[in-house]
């Protein structure tokens, strides 16, 4: 075969953040296939330097504006293990109800107005709105239902006011009493039960639109949290699968262990790897690895949209993710229950007991994020650490494309399905680039 | 009326602000009767070469590699509104203006690659001229939709409020951070977001910026004695979100 392709996408669109994607394929042999990242650096660990630990979550929460949320949660959660704090059961729940909210508003943006374009044959959302106006504004119910819900527990989801170390800052919706705080978590799960018929419509559209999903398996490591308490999102150890079902426990304070960031010199970002020369770390990385934690009905979403863990499609973590939210539904429901059943207590956030050095991790949308922090005996941070899952994804990322473009040359794609299946591949990782840290800029032959 | 063709791009930042606006819901579709995406990468593939009636960006300028596609954005856009703190005053990737190890911190001695140079972060202002500012890290949504009604009537001015967020507490009734035994910016914070922070029990950091000529030697003092803070953390307490406004920056 003597094909010459020549792709290049610079700055690829509908991804948060900044990503290209580079092929040269000459006289049908590859010269050049790269994934490359170059997004601005922002230095957010040399920033907290300095800063007192009751500003620090508010600090790297400007990390990302979509995980930001997560950000905040993996930050207190460091800093408490720094601390020695220890926070109360209803805390602990509270912050699981705040994370399943982000899982399930972020997976929402992902899949309607990232994803679906493409399974659409659109360019965007808009040119749906005169040809599919009940699907956009399905999208934008569920996405401002996803922005209410973890609202009602952080004060906003963009860069959340009321999770603070230790605790919270105040009741859920604000609420002045106790009896009010109540009153607003019981009209959640109100809203949250009413969201049901557009889970379903949404899992019809996704049955429709799975024929478009490319078939592409290319098995790797999969490492995500993995918990006692629920399906591992909020809290838990670091698990790790192969593709031969070997599993493997970390402890999260080790997790240096696990990411083992190295420098490539054909790419901006670091990359991690673990057991293999990459590993995933998304919501098919999650769904692999917890898939029997499940609940029910996200189970049954899952065999409805024939998912069947392990996969190794990395296109099919469009569909995990919308696993994920439905089951960030019913899961949310049952948190409610049980701090309704407890009663809700205004709780003061917990005082530290100790100034030292500890990490946190949580599961952002797009995969384990981990942080970590010291503090001098005043309270003052004197380091910051931060790993976040688009960098441990993107050697992954390049590894699929090692294996993809050779596929697609061999299939006789032409250029423009070439350029588009590759696109769709790096959208379905959500990646979520503007997570600046621990990005190189270097220059690339054109 | 003919739509307004609007333009999103984003430089340094967290790209929080956009996600603001998929918050709207339902309503967002009234919004779209008035206005025309025609380019915004994060959410579409098309883009435009026609001119574009009002570019909206997010984020700092903080590398001197991107003063070029600035000017090139200002030179399509006849309107050119900063959003967010990040565009509107560097927000807080300025938090590292007055330090010089940070790459080393952050990269070690990959920091030396050329390709890693990074400049203070400054406003976009600072590369280009800017029309109309809409600050707040995020900003608020409300306030975006208000600036995009008086652009849709052809308005030559935006009002973004002078008075501190103080005045806002008190109009909400909310307790006074000092007198929860807490420390607070809003006496020279610039208001307008309508305090949600001190609602919701934290401190308010100035992320809309200072209000005009603030007295920032007497916020100092008002830190340290009536918020208990000590000295370093007084001192540094305003680099959060207005590092940029300081009388030292």
């Amino acid at each position: 075969m003597s094909k010459n392709v020549n792709i290049n996408v610079h700055h690829l669109t509908r991804v948060e953040g900044h990503g290209n994607i580079v092929v040269n394929v000459t006289d049908g042999s590859i010269e050049q296939c790269q994934w490359q990242v170059p997004e601005s650096p922002r230095f957010f660990e040399a920033m907290v330097r300095g800063r007192h630990y009751s500003e620090v979550a508010r600090i790297t929460s400007r990390i990302c504006g979509i995980c930001s949320v997560g950000h905040t949660l993996a930050s207190l959660k460091a800093t408490e293990c720094a601390l020695g704090i220890k926070v109360s059961k209803q805390t602990d729940r509270l912050r699981r109800i705040l994370k399943h909210a982000e899982n399930f508003d972020s997976h929402v943006l992902h899949v309607y107005f990232l994803v679906a374009p493409d399974l659409l044959g659109a360019p965007s959302v808009f040119p749906l709105v005169p040809t599919h106006g009940d699907v956009v504004k399905r999208a934008l119910r569920m996405k401002r239902l996803g922005h209410e819900w973890g609202s009602l527990i952080g004060g906003r989801t963009t860069h959340p006011t009321r999770a603070v170390v230790g605790g919270f800052s105040s009741l859920p919706g604000g609420a002045r009493t106790v009896r009010e705080g109540e009153a607003n978590l019981r009209e959640l799960k109100e809203k949250l039960l009413g969201c049901v018929p557009d889970a379903v419509e949404t899992f019809k559209l996704l049955g429709d639109l799975a024929a478009n999903i490319p078939a592409f398996d290319r098995p790797t490591e999969y490492i995500g949290l993995v918990d006692d308490v629920e399906y591992g999102l909020y809290d838990g150890q670091v698990g790790t699968l192969m593709p031969d079902g070997t599993r493997e426990i970390i402890d999260v304070q080790d997790y240096r262990s696990v990411t083992n960031e190295y420098v490539v010199d054909q790419s901006t970002a670091k990359y991690c790897k673990h057991n293999l020369d990459s590993y995933a770390a998304c919501a098919l990385a999650r769904v692999n690895l917890n898939y029997d934690m499940l609940h029910p009905e996200a189970k049954k979403i899952a065999e409805g949209l024939g998912f069947a863990a392990p996969c190794f499609n990395p296109y099919m973590n469009s569909v995990a993710q919308f696993i994920e939210a439905v089951h960030s539904v019913y899961m949310t429901v049952q948190f409610i229950d049980e701090v309704l059943a407890d009663g809700l207590k205004d709780e003061k956030p917990v005082e530290p007991t100790k100034f030292g050095k500890g990490a946190g991790a949580t599961e952002v949308p797009r995969g384990i994020l981990f942080h970590e922090y010291a503090y001098d005996d005043e309270g003052f941070c004197t380091m910051g650490n931060c790993i976040i899952p688009t960098g441990q994804n993107h050697a992954n990322i390049q590894g699929d494309f090692d294996k993809l473009v050779p596929e697609l040359l061999a299939a006789d794609k032409s250029e423009k399905e070439m350029e588009l299946a590759l696109e769709m591949l790096v959208r379905a990782y959500d990646p979520c680039i503007s997570c600046s840290t621990h990005y190189l800029d270097v220059t690339f032959k054109k | 009326m003919a739509k307004v063709k609007c333009a999103w791009f984003d430089f340094t930042s967290c790209e929080g602000c956009q996600i603001e606006l998929t918050n709207f819901g339902e309503p967002f579709v009234e919004l779209l009767e008035h206005v025309e995406p025609v380019e915004f990468r994060e959410a579409m593939s098309e883009k435009t070469e026609e001119q574009i009636d009002v570019a909206f960006i997010e984020g700092s300028f903080s590398r001197e590699a991107d003063r070029r596609r600035l000017e090139q954005i200002r030179a399509r856009a006849s309107i050119v509104v900063a959003y967010g703190a990040c565009a509107v005053s560097g927000g807080v990737n300025a938090m590292k203006n007055h330090t010089s190890d940070y790459a080393e911190e952050v990269y070690g001695e990959d920091a030396k690659r050329p390709h890693l140079a990074s400049q203070k972060a400054l406003p976009i202002a600072e590369a280009i001229k800017v029309d109309f500012i809409i600050p707040g890290c995020p900003i608020d949504k409300a306030e975006f939709v208000r600036v995009v009604e008086q652009l849709v009537h052809g308005t030559t001015k935006v009002y973004v409020p002078s008075y501190p967020v103080c005045v806002e507490c008190k109009r909400r009734e909310t307790l006074c951070r000092y007198d929860d035994n807490d420390h607070c910016l809003g006496p020279i914070a610039r208001a307008g977001c309508d305090a949600p922070c001190p609602a919701d029990g934290i401190p308010c950091e100035a992320c809309r910026g200072m209000i005009d000529n603030p007295n920032e030697a007497a916020m100092e003092k008002v830190l340290v004695e009536n918020g208990k803070l000590p000295e370093r953390w007084a001192k540094d307490k305003t680099r959060m979100f207005t590092a940029n406004h300081r009388g030292d920056a």
